[in-house]
């Protein structure tokens, strides 16, 4: 039932590394962290990776697997043939702490650059009524594990660090998009959109969609219907202010 | 000693769970410096690992809930070992604390009159599980995440400054509680995970809200965090644990394939009408409800089946008997030759509701089948068996303020003890993260204020501190923390089970005490930079200390239950029900103390009819209590 497998790891820092070849033994139903971890037992004790977990459910295992940004623990070896060499390397659009850990407090800044909920001032606590066809939008994006690999293969910043300051990504432009569609929010979320996290600089090319892990439509569902409203907004005023008439009552 | 990283603040919260963040976010709003230190990157904690939902009797669902009956379901499930103060404040504050989430953003799954709707769970009478879909943990933790983030921008507004009063240091682990010259808190000691460069903080309050100890078993819903931090923390620092010997070991974890062994299948499942079946298709709960809760579960299929759609007039299916309940009959049966290809017993949904209703209620649950085991629960069984998934046991803490018994230590969330007696019901700890976060904050915002000098921390205790901590790196022997640690999970598994033995306890304390001397001569390669072997290494002797707290207190305990079953004394004892086991922490190991359960107070008592309580208390704790006069409900 197992097999020896070949993985390729890459192993270093900031300064430099590379990849270097292991044979591994693989066991049925195994996912790539049971292997990364089987390396950590056997061969490579100090083979830094960053997991919680291994059910899919927090997002600390994200890395590129042959290439591909996946999360370790829901990526199974039984995809790929046995006398296939796995290749694990580390997210590229983050700097490198060590091996397969890299630096991802880009989203962190992010994270703080976009105001709180808002909630009208007079509604106290245990009185929120909302509907759940109104409120099921914003769920599907709150389904979001935090993983970055939307943000890691985005091509806006994957190749381009200078973007990074305009660019909040799209897990955050979704974050924006959430607290847009929430039933009872009452900040203008719009402008801000374009004018600081940069919603413009993305052109709906959906590979944040196709790498996401919980398989939210992050372009159909949250970033084409922002740009959708910015729009509407930009070409009439009195749609926007309609709107916001409409949400306070 | 080299130049040590230094900082100062009122409060430093240990983890970054719900418990920590809600005791963080409270500590901030009494105005106090707080520093959280988190092990994992923020917002991982293993708090979104929760699915089912959070308890609270807002009564949203059936009018008919109210605290009385969420206490008396908590009291029920915990086997009356539960500190009833604790259960009091816990049953009568979770409403607000979930109504309060509202108020950061949450967005739970809604009533048909807009508001929070409330699902059926494990031993609760009424649906009293806030929701969202089946991953409501991640919808806890992202929405304090949200507010500590909310919280920076107003001071960074105020005082320039996102972190002026409340820091988030993530990948951060502290290894040593610090004490002053008058055994008060003086602050902690740790290393960041990214550099291994230790820090020291300065405070004269700490809250240990670090969560539970699964790691030190193999078959475990927890994840690599949960090695006893906290627990070892507070044994080291002179407070004491209680009620160690009761581990829950959840029903339904996944069983195949192996990798995946143990990982939780919410008991949502069972509370949106999926069903236990053995190999020969037998719905077999029926065959185990216990005498102390026959009167309250169904004894036929058709009467269960009639229940989700009309609860008031039909008794609850025994699927949702408490999990300690659950969790051994599913052991029987597999033990009797009923189990599954894989060893488990089979949950059922696919047969009992329509996918589609399945894939909205139950996503992540569907999704975790079909990546991981190649299942679809839309249309085929799935396989399960029991999974060590929290411990019962925890820091001894006074209920109303979290206090332990160290000045200035507090513990909130699972690392604390007491709240759910012998056994947790099931959506019990979403609220106790809330409830007794919350008063962890304010009882130490409190404690800070009343203070008339801090203690600072003893400079020798510091670079002892740092000593032990590099041990690894020179030690010899050349023990693999790697390998110490399986042998441990597999001693823990197999002999302090789910099922225990006077002779097999006391071998897994010969094996323990031996684990302890080689845990000694641990090496670890490679630098301090990001060293997982090197993290293994120093969480392993806070798991083997808290083991063996485990391990002490099953071997003392001569009854069964809750999370606590002996097959050489079946029964449950009413003189047992008196006595709590205290574990702390003298030089030769770890010792026990037996202590006195504080008797429920009369009103609380009250709540209860006398014949259920007669199956509980001796006779000279109900001698001159009436009980609750009968009455329906």
């Amino acid at each position: 039932m197992g097999h020896q497998a070949s993985f390729r790891v890459w192993r270093g820092d900031a300064t430099g590394g590379d990849l270097r070849d292991y044979t591994v033994e693989v066991n049925d139903g195994e996912v790539v962290l049971d292997v990364i971890h089987r390396l950590q037992a056997t061969q490579a004790g100090d083979l830094a990776v960053r997991w919680n977990c291994k059910a899919g459910k927090c997002g600390s295992c994200s890395a590129e697997i042959n290439g591909r940004p996946r999360l370790m623990c829901m990526t199974r070896m039984s995809t790929f043939a046995p006398e296939e060499t796995v290749t694990v390397t580390p997210l590229r659009t983050f700097p490198v702490l060590r091996d397969l850990v890299t630096d991802v407090s880009y989203n962190y800044v992010k994270a703080r650059e976009i105001p709180a909920f808002a909630p009208p001032k007079d509604l106290a606590p245990g009185d929120y009524r909302m509907r759940q066809v109104d409120v099921e939008r914003s769920q599907e994006l709150r389904k979001c594990i935090e993983c970055f690999l939307c943000q890691n293969t985005c091509h806006v910043i994957r190749d381009h660090e200078e973007n990074k300051a305009q660019f909040a990504g799209p897990r955050y432009l979704m974050r924006v998009a959430e607290l847009d569609m929430h039933p009872l929010d009452t900040a203008d979320r719009q402008r801000a959109a374009q004018e600081e996290h940069g919603l413009g600089l993305c052109n709906i090319t959906k590979c944040c969609t196709e790498v996401c892990p919980e398989h939210i439509k992050i372009t159909d569902n949250a970033l084409i219907p922002l740009k959708e409203r910015v729009v509407d907004r930009r070409y009439d005023p009195l749609v926007w202010l309609g709107s916001k008439i409409r949400r306070r009552r | 000693m080299t130049e040590l990283e230094r900082h100062e603040y009122d409060i430093v919260v240990v983890g970054a769970g719900g418990a920590g963040l809600r005791a963080a976010i409270e500590a901030r709003e009494q105005g106090k410096r707080t520093a959280v230190i988190s092990k994992s990157l923020f917002g991982k904690a293993h708090t979104v690992m929760a699915e089912g939902g959070i308890a609270a009797a807002m009564g949203n669902v059936n009018s008919n809930d109210s605290w009385q009956v969420h206490f008396r379901d908590t009291m029920r499930g915990g086997k009356f070992l539960n500190n009833w103060r604790m259960a009091e404040l816990h049953a009568k504050e979770a409403p607000d604390r979930v109504w309060e989430l509202e108020t950061y953003g949450a967005l739970f799954d809604r009533t048909k009159d807009g508001r929070i709707s409330q699902r059926n769970f494990g031993g609760h009478e009424y649906p009293r599980l806030a929701h969202v879909g089946d991953r409501t943990g991640l919808e806890l933790i992202r929405t304090l995440q949200q507010k500590v983030v909310s919280l920076q921008r107003e001071d960074l507004a105020e005082l320039g400054d996102h972190e002026a009063r409340l820091r988030v240091f993530a990948e951060c682990t502290i290894t040593e509680l610090l004490l002053g010259g008058d055994r008060r808190i003086a602050g902690a000691f740790g290393y960041w995970r990214e550099s291994g460069r230790f820090v020291v903080f300065s405070a004269p309050a700490v809250i240990l809200a670090t969560g539970g100890i699964g790691k030190s078993f193999k078959v475990t819903s927890n994840s690599w965090e949960y090695t006893g931090d906290g627990h070892a923390l507070a044994l080291r620092a002179g407070a004491t644990l209680i009620n160690m010997e009761f581990i829950q070991f959840h029903p339904t974890g996944m069983v195949w394939p192996p990798s995946v062994k143990g990982i939780l299948v919410t008991e949502s499942v069972r509370g949106d009408g999926g069903v236990l079946k053995n190999s020969e298709g037998r719905r077999f709960m029926f065959d185990y409800v216990p005498d102390v809760f026959r009167d309250k579960y169904a004894e036929t299929e058709a009467e269960a089946d009639r229940w989700y759609d009309d609860p008031d007039h039909n008794k609850r299916p025994p699927d949702l008997l408490p999990r300690d309940e659950v969790a051994r009959a599913i052991n029987t049966e597999v033990k009797a030759g009923r189990g599954t290809e894989h060893g488990g017993v089979y949950l059922d949904i696919a047969s009992r509701r329509p996918a589609s209703w399945i894939l909205r209620r139950l996503p992540s649950m569907h999704h975790q089948f079909k990546e991981l085991a190649g299942v679809d629960i839309t249309a085929e069984p799935m396989e399960i068996g029991p999974t060590c998934h929290y411990v019962m046991g925890g820091v001894e803490v006074e209920p109303d303020t979290a206090r332990a018994r160290v000045p200035g230590l507090f513990a909130a969330g699972e690392v604390a003890g007491g709240m759910h007696g012998s056994n947790r019901l099931g959506g019990n700890s979403l609220s106790d993260l809330l409830v007794f976060g919350k008063r962890a904050g304010a009882g130490a915002a409190a404690y800070v204020d009343g203070l008339a000098s801090r203690a600072a921390p003893v400079e020798p205790d510091v670079d002892r501190a740092a000593t032990v901590a590099l041990a690894p790196f020179g030690a010899e022997g050349g023990e693999n923390p790697y390998t110490l640690h399986q042998e441990l999970q597999q001693a823990m598994n197999d002999l302090v089970g789910i099922i225990r033995r006077a002779g097999e306890i006391e071998q897994a304390l010969k094996r323990l005490e031996d684990l302890k001397q080689r845990a000694r001569r641990v090496t670890v390669e490679g630098h301090r930079q990001y060293n997982p072997g090197w993290h293994l290494a120093l969480d392993l002797r806070n798991m083997l200390a808290v083991s063996e707290c485990v391990a002490r207190a099953a071997l003392e305990r001569t009854e069964s239950r809750g999370g606590h079953t002996r097959e050489d004394y079946p029964g449950m004892s009413s003189e047992w029900r008196q006595h709590l086991l205290a574990c702390s922490l003298t030089e030769d190991g770890v010792s026990l103390a037996r202590q006195e359960q504080p008797p429920m107070r009369a009103d609380l008592l009250g709540l209860f009819d006398r014949p259920e309580l007669s199956k509980y208390l001796t006779e000279a704790e109900l001698a001159g209590h009436a009980g609750r006069p009968e009455r329906n409900g």
